[in-house]
């Protein structure tokens, strides 16, 4: 009798699944010539107000949508309606991320080719996010000045698979005293080379600069 | 993923190995204690669930080699400092094999 055991090797990532379905939005989305933004970040650091100002001053010159993603409310989409783009609220239940699968399921009667930017707000969440691909173009985590500066250094994770680092409520960092140099540090120690933008959805500095990068990160996008 | 590969061949499985990144975002400790939940009510009930950990490698531009990291606070070369966002190893959340029984 043979009771040797059989080794036989797989090499398969356990999010595979995830991957595969996001593997499958990503084509979608270039297919569709739409540029797909991933904002991540902690509870509290601004993402629905950063978004809300994101596309409010995008919806003259570009055909914008939005879907977000949180626990329990509607709260940020109606928020975002405000903006009077497409917005669609996801509620994941228990679930502290958003998965390729949830992507796929929303988008279901959108015609992505109606649109030139398409923002996903996660679950505000520094942990679990950072494992998900969502078939977006470009992951943008969010930090506030009223987070402190050693944020990064306790996601490294998270910021490691960003592609830029966008610094929210720059109008508060007097009054706590925000440490610019060493946010900076800690970012570029964890992530080096990442760019690193300043703003301010409340009195909008930092905004254009922001509209800018992303427009042509999507011309980029659509030469390539 | 497991289950179905023992499927296929008509085996049970005694061990799985995984490769865990240390930048997976995935804890040891906290795959294990998954797995224990999951492996319940599945032909991997007795299945042994061994993990690999992979510490962070970037290539350093300055050594041009392959260089372990301080931490994974600090994605630099721990030879000469240089910092790089190229990582060669440290991402991975993978089942490399399958230890079968007949």
């Amino acid at each position: 009798m043979n009771s040797k055991p059989r080794i036989i090797e797989v090499r398969k990532n356990i999010l595979k699944q995830n991957d595969e379905i996001a593997h499958t939005l990503r084509m979608r989305f270039q297919d569709a010539g739409v540029f797909v933004v991933n904002l991540v970040s902690s509870p509290g650091s601004g993402k629905t107000a950063f978004l809300e100002a994101t596309l409010t001053k995008m919806r003259s010159e570009f055909r914008v949508a939005a879907l977000v993603g949180d626990l329990a409310t509607e709260n940020d989409a109606n928020r975002l309606a405000r903006s009077q783009v497409p917005v669609r609220q996801i509620i994941t239940g228990t679930v502290c991320h958003l998965e390729a699968a949830m992507i796929e399921k929303n988008l279901a009667d959108w015609n992505l080719r109606d649109l030139d930017f398409l923002f996903i707000e996660n679950v505000g969440n520094l942990v679990c996010p950072a494992s998900y691909d969502l078939g977006e173009n470009l992951r943008v985590v969010l930090m506030s000045v009223t987070e402190g500066e050693d944020k990064p250094l306790k996601y490294p994770t998270m910021v490691n698979s960003a592609d830029i680092a966008v610094i929210t409520k720059t109008d508060l960092s007097h009054a706590v005293e925000f440490d610019w140099p060493a946010a900076s540090k800690n970012l570029q120690a964890v992530r080096p080379g990442i760019q690193i933008l300043r703003v301010s959805a409340k009195t909008g500095n930092g905004m254009d600069e922001w509209l800018r990068f992303i427009a042509s990160q999507r011309v980029n996008a659509t030469a390539g | 993923m497991a289950e179905e590969e023992a499927g296929r061949r008509s085996a049970e499985v005694d061990v799985i190995h995984v490769r865990l990144g240390a930048l997976s975002g995935v804890a040891k400790q906290a795959l294990l204690s998954a797995y224990d939940l999951a492996r319940s009510e599945t032909t991997l009930l007795d299945a042994q669930l061994v993990i690999e950990e992979v510490p962070v490698m970037i290539y350093c531009p300055r050594c041009r080699a392959p260089r372990g990291v301080p931490s994974i606070q600090q994605l630099s070369c721990s030879e000469c400092e240089t910092p790089s966002a190229e990582i060669l190893q440290g991402l991975e959340l993978q089942v490399v094999a399958l230890e079968l029984r007949r």
